[in-house]
């Protein structure tokens, strides 16, 4: 099964992803890809840019309404993902737990519901 | 039992209803012997099915529901076979086979259908070995008490599946409507198969966590059904033995841990107090003044072997220190070693609540030692910890703690401070038989 692993986090607590002082990627967070890519585990991931360069859609009785930052107005946001590939729940729990986004924020483990690719147009 | 038994994996064939015999009426008697061989069996069986079925819970139910319809209608001629059941099992995976069989077309039936095939070989060999059906009751409780599923959803799913609990049989023995409850079982079930929650049991370092959570499962459904306030109703005396039946189970396939002898120990110290914990006028009945002579002497033999089991075990570990369940059960088993309420060893029990508030440290466990010490110490000592709690705001709106302090007060001869406490207590509490005892305490503290 494939499990999306959403890492939510309080961004006052974190350096500004956008600022020159932070980091590429912070060694915990290499090690813990290199340990899920050893697991064979690991699909892929990104770490997104901060919540204020966020932008909301919707459409609304067919108007398109655009807003600034992101959907919901909570402490935690969503500041990156992993996808894996696992057995079964345990083992994403697992992998989840070793997250270094764990220990500060929270990671939210979901199941990928396959989706066919639709069929080419024409 | 003597009479010819199908062989355990060939059913009878089924002949098509108009060829049936009209069946004999059958004796009430051995209809009640089904149903209890069918009631022990439910769990060992279905757990079976569901590692059969590739964890389809649903097919399991509904062929093993089936298969017990065989059987009321095969055994009252046939006899109870020896192994009731390897012989539910093999006539429940034979309805499976039937049920995909149908469905063929179904693509997602036929990828069920070769996962089911090369099971029943292994079928063959498991059936009838009790080891083969008692691990996948195992895995069952780990899959049912998983931490993914939401509290009261394990609860459900726990009595649903290992205990063979009815849907309005559960709904009514925690008070709730029985479509809740359906609902509850049916986002759980999907759950467990979206989310993928795996029908194992936890190896290495994950188990001791998630067997808390089982043995916290267990524990919830004995209180449920012991603490009740809603009186002595058969299907809350159901839950407690249910869960004893449970946690004997948890305790035989996980020896090792001594945490399952543990609750083990304490579910059945506390229930062979049953009898006694009600006073014939209805009022609730404090340890020191319940008629011992009502406690069940075999039970407590059960519980004190079982805890005896739970310390040899922590023994053998080298890395485990006991528990929460083994220090409450020890707590109960000073009393039920005490054959005379005013012999009991307070100092003792206050002791084993030190050692509990150290690994599970709580107001209600403070609140325990509280009273414990002021038994062995006198109620001024105990009533000064019982001041501090009260200050602390933590334990503000439980009906114990002043039904705890008035009765301190009154020991200490502040009876108008005693009364007062009792009226705050009786305001805070729902349970009747607890408030015909709060009321006569506080008449006798008027007069």
């Amino acid at each position: 099964m494939r499990y999306m692993l959403l890492i939510y986090a309080d961004e006052a607590q974190q350096p500004d992803p956008d600022s020159g002082d932070a980091p590429e990627i912070s060694p915990p967070w290499m090690e813990y890809t290199r340990w899920l890519m050893g697991q064979g585990i690991h699909i892929g991931g990104e770490r997104l840019a901060g919540s204020a360069s966020a932008t909301t859609v919707r459409i609304r009785d067919s108007n398109r309404l655009i807003t600034d930052g992101p959907y919901t107005e909570t402490k935690e946001v969503l500041g990156g993902y992993y996808i894996l590939e696992c057995d079964n729940l345990d083992v994403a729990l697992e992998a989840a737990a070793r997250c270094p986004g764990a220990a500060e924020g929270s990671i939210e483990v979901r199941p990928i519901v396959g989706m066919p690719a639709p069929a080419p147009a024409g | 039992m003597t009479s010819p038994e199908p062989a355990p994996d060939r059913p009878a064939p089924e002949r098509p209803v108009a060829e049936r015999p009209a069946p004999e009426r059958p004796h009430a008697a051995i209809n009640q012997a089904i149903e209890r061989v069918y009631r022990e069996a439910y769990g060992a069986v279905l757990a079976t099915l569901i590692r059969y079925l590739g964890g389809d819970f649903d097919v399991a139910e509904e062929s093993l529901a089936d298969a017990f319809a065989r059987a009321l209608e095969t055994w009252p001629r046939d006899g109870i076979p020896s192994n009731p059941a390897a012989w539910l099992t093999t006539a429940a995976r034979n309805r499976a086979l039937d049920r995909v069989r149908r469905d063929r077309r179904q693509a997602e039936k036929l990828a069920l259908l070769e996962r089911l095939m090369p099971y029943t070989e292994v079928a063959k060999m498991q059936l009838g070995t009790e080891g083969g059906l008692q691990d996948d009751r195992l895995s069952l409780i780990f899959t049912c008490c998983h931490p993914a599923l939401q509290l009261d959803a394990r609860v459900a799913l726990t009595l649903r599946t290992l205990g063979g609990l009815t849907t309005p049989e559960i709904a009514r023995a925690f008070l709730v409507p029985e479509a809740t409850l359906a609902q509850r079982l049916v986002r759980a079930k999907r759950k467990i198969r979206q989310a993928g929650i795996p029908y194992r049991v936890p190896l290495g370092a994950e188990l001791p966590e998630r067997l808390d959570s089982v043995l916290a499962v267990l524990y919830l459904v004995f209180n449920e059904g012991y603490l009740a306030s809603a009186g002595e109703s058969p299907i809350r005396r159901e839950l407690c033995s249910e869960a004893i039946r449970l946690a004997a189970l948890v305790a035989d396939l996980l020896p090792e841990r001594p945490e399952t002898h543990g609750l083990l120990a304490l579910l059945l110290l506390q229930d062979s107090r049953r009898d006694a914990r009600v006073g014939a006028d209805g009022s609730i009945a404090l340890l020191e003044d319940q008629d011992r002579s009502l406690w069940d002497g075999a039970e407590i033999a059960r519980g004190l072997a079982a805890l005896d089991r739970g310390f040899a075990a922590a023994g053998r570990l080298s890395h485990a220190s006991v528990g929460r369940y083994l220090l409450q059960a020890s707590i109960a088993a000073e009393h039920a070693r005490t054959r005379d309420g005013r012999s009991t060893d307070w100092r003792a029990i206050a002791t084993l609540y030190e050692a509990l508030a150290r690994i599970d440290p709580s107001p209600i466990v403070e609140l325990n030692r509280a009273v414990a010490i002021a038994q062995a110490d006198g109620p001024a000592a105990g009533l000064g910890l019982l001041d501090e709690l009260a200050a602390s705001g933590v334990l503000a709106g439980y009906h114990l703690l002043p039904a705890a302090r008035a009765d301190l007060l009154r020991r200490l001869g502040r009876a108008s401070e005693a009364a007062a406490e009792y009226e705050r207590a009786l305001a805070m509490s729902d349970n009747d038989a607890e408030r015909r005892f709060l009321r006569r305490r506080l008449a006798e503290t008027r007069s």
